[in-house]
């Protein structure tokens, strides 16, 4: 049997999801996706006609607070974890983006 | 029950072995009453927990991090402060996707190797203030992701019953903290059953609350509409101490309700003539283990022996809930998980020429196989030409998931199940076959979908001594009542207070 997913879906799903995959997880994932998926399948034989979609199960809306302004992390606190922090600028630094 | 002992733990200079014949700390209910009392001081309680660790972690690798210092000094504040909170001097357990200040919180991958939070979650918050001591992190599937702490980048947990077996997860470390002394009380988070699968596997009471109960602010987010955080202990009385202390809104998590706590160490009367358990006998039929099967029919009998009402009930949708629950999940998956881009906090990976080449780079490094496997399948079920197929039938079938319970719930006042099909499995067993370890949340992926309260509670060996527990799910905020089930179910059986040996 054929499986759900093809060599070239893998490369696409992880073009979107960001994940440069070697051989052997492309391999894996074709195969080991197709399964679960073959799996997941069964809930398209259950009857859905109107039946609305729950995003979520919160019995009543969020719940908001003042919109006052208040103390975050300080710019040294948010930079502290930074692979690459740019202290005196304030600033993350990133490879170039084009 | 056996005495707190006041001077040092017979095991104490053992670096061998973890024999808990000698376990010295038993439950937080103890611990506190003695501390507040001042029978015996916080700093003691610390160093006898900092024992056990010392001599059991080497071999159960539950702990990744022991806040040693950290949790001394707290220890003698509370000496010092005469703290008599609900928690006073009790050592806590925490699962390490939950945020610390100052103490490295990696949820267990290698992409938060080296990430020291710069807050504490609400949950540490409340547990601090309530006089609780956190020991330190444990060890978990990668972001939660897993049913054996095998996704763990730091390695496998292993359980204290058997240490070639798995023990259970996604929060194994620390139901092993628990179940081998090393912590009375142990937070963990549960979004298929990572709470209550690993507490029934290691012989322990895990509560998973309702979602919304407990404050999610400061849990490292695996799939926000099915994350609930929540304790584990060796009773049903210390679990409710603890949501006690947990639960309510919170101004930093705007899910987390305003529904007033409930007195839950209260309900526990031990009486529980007339409630009404339903149980789903066709649920039972295929694929769970002889022994389970035998111990979890043995808990109906001491149930119904104390006055509980056993109903038949049907969970129609219960057979997709799997499928619907690896939907959703990963599909949340994918979105969450997307912030861990190497730029702002976390691993980054050499060599990426460009922007979009070290996301990938840092991505491909920094995540361990399960992580990727279910971002990719969570992209997948997203995109374009396959969103209606999967993610929005799934939501849909989640409603109906959701109805049925409702329906439930009208008739009976909890439904009772196993936790899990099987035992404790052999660690590496499963690892080559991804769906075949997903199949074993199918008692636990409800709750989450519905987004109800479900507590395990021990019940039982197999033949080879590996624990088995049976789980309640209530209406929505009625933790009380699943308390107060466990709790009665505790006074006429022992095995809570039985340890690994």
């Amino acid at each position: 049997m054929p499986e759900r997913l093809t060599r070239a879906d893998v490369d696409r799903i992880a073009t979107l999801a960001r994940l440069e995959l070697t051989e052997a997880e492309k391999n894996l994932f074709v195969h080991q996706l197709s399964h679960v998926l073959e799996y997941a399948e069964q809930i398209q034989t259950v009857d859905t006609t109107g039946v609305p979609p729950t995003s979520h199960v919160l019995s009543h809306m969020p719940a908001d607070r003042p919109d006052e302004q208040r103390h975050g992390l300080t710019n040294a606190e948010a930079l502290a974890n930074a692979p690459d922090p740019a202290p005196q600028a304030g600033l993350f630094r990133v490879p170039k983006v084009l | 029950m056996r005495p707190i002992r006041h001077r040092k733990p017979d095991c104490s200079e053992c670096q061998r072995c973890y024999d808990l014949s000698t376990a010295s700390i038993q439950t937080a209910r103890e611990i506190r009453d003695a501390v507040a009392t001042r029978k015996i001081s916080a700093v003691e309680v610390c160093e006898q927990a900092l024992a056990r660790i010392d001599s059991a972690n080497p071999k159960l690798n539950a702990f990744l991090t022991v806040a040693r210092d950290r949790a001394l000094e707290r220890a003698r504040t509370i000496d010092r402060e005469r703290h008599t909170g609900l928690l006073a001097g009790v050592p806590v357990a925490l699962k390490d996707n939950i945020v610390t200040r100052g103490i490295t919180t990696t949820a267990s991958s290698r992409m938060l190797q080296d990430f020291v939070p710069p807050y504490d979650a609400t949950v540490v918050r409340r547990l601090e203030a309530a006089g609780a001591i956190v020991m330190g992190k444990t060890n978990c599937d990668e972001f939660a992701m897993g049913s054996s702490t095998e996704n763990s980048a730091f390695g496998p947990s292993r359980n204290p019953w058997n240490p070639d077996h798995i023990p259970g997860g996604s929060s194994g470390g620390s139901a092993v903290a628990v179940a081998s002394g090393m912590s009375p009380i142990a937070l963990g988070s549960d979004t298929g059953g990572s709470i209550r699968q690993p507490a029934a596997l290691c012989g322990i009471v895990g509560l998973k609350p309702t979602y919304g109960r407990v404050s999610r602010f400061g849990l490292i987010a695996f799939a926000s509409s099915l994350d609930q955080l929540g304790p584990m202990a060796r009773t049903a009385h210390d679990a409710a101490t603890a949501l006690s202390v947990l639960a309510g809104p919170d101004e930093f998590d705007s899910t987390a309700s305003q529904e007033p706590v409930a007195d839950y160490v209260g309900s526990l009367t031990g009486d529980i003539r007339g409630i009404k358990l339903g149980v789903p006998h066709k649920m039972l039929e295929q694929g769970v283990e002889i022994a389970v099967r035998e111990c979890f029919y043995g808990a109906l009998e001491i149930l119904r022996a104390r006055g509980a009402e056993l109903v038949e009930i049907e969970l129609p949708h219960a057979p997709y809930a799997i499928a619907t629950y690896y939907v959703v999940a990963t599909a949340e998956a994918s979105s969450n998980l997307a912030r861990y881009d190497g730029v702002r906090y976390g691993f980054r990976a050499e060599g990426g020429h460009d922007l979009k080449e070290m996301y990938e780079k840092t991505r491909s490094q920094g995540f361990g196989p399960e992580v990727k496997r279910r971002i990719m399948l969570g992209t997948y079920v997203l995109s374009a030409g396959y969103y209606d197929a999967y993610y929005l039938k799934a939501q849909q079938v989640r409603t109906l998931v959701r109805r049925d319970y409702e329906r439930a719930f009208q008739s009976v006042d909890a439904v009772v199940m196993p936790t899990s099909p099987t035992s404790a499995f052999r660690i590496g067993e499963k690892i080559e076959d991804p769906l075949s370890l997903y199949l074993g949340d199918v008692f636990t992926v409800s709750a989450n979908l519905a987004g109800l309260p479900g507590l395990s509670v021990p019940c039982g060996l197999t033949p080879n001594r590996l624990p088995i527990g049976f789980q309640l799910t209530g209406r929505p905020f009625d933790e009380a009542t699943l308390l107060q089930i466990g709790d009665s179910y505790e006074r006429d059986t022992n095995w809570w207070k039985q340890w690994p040996t």
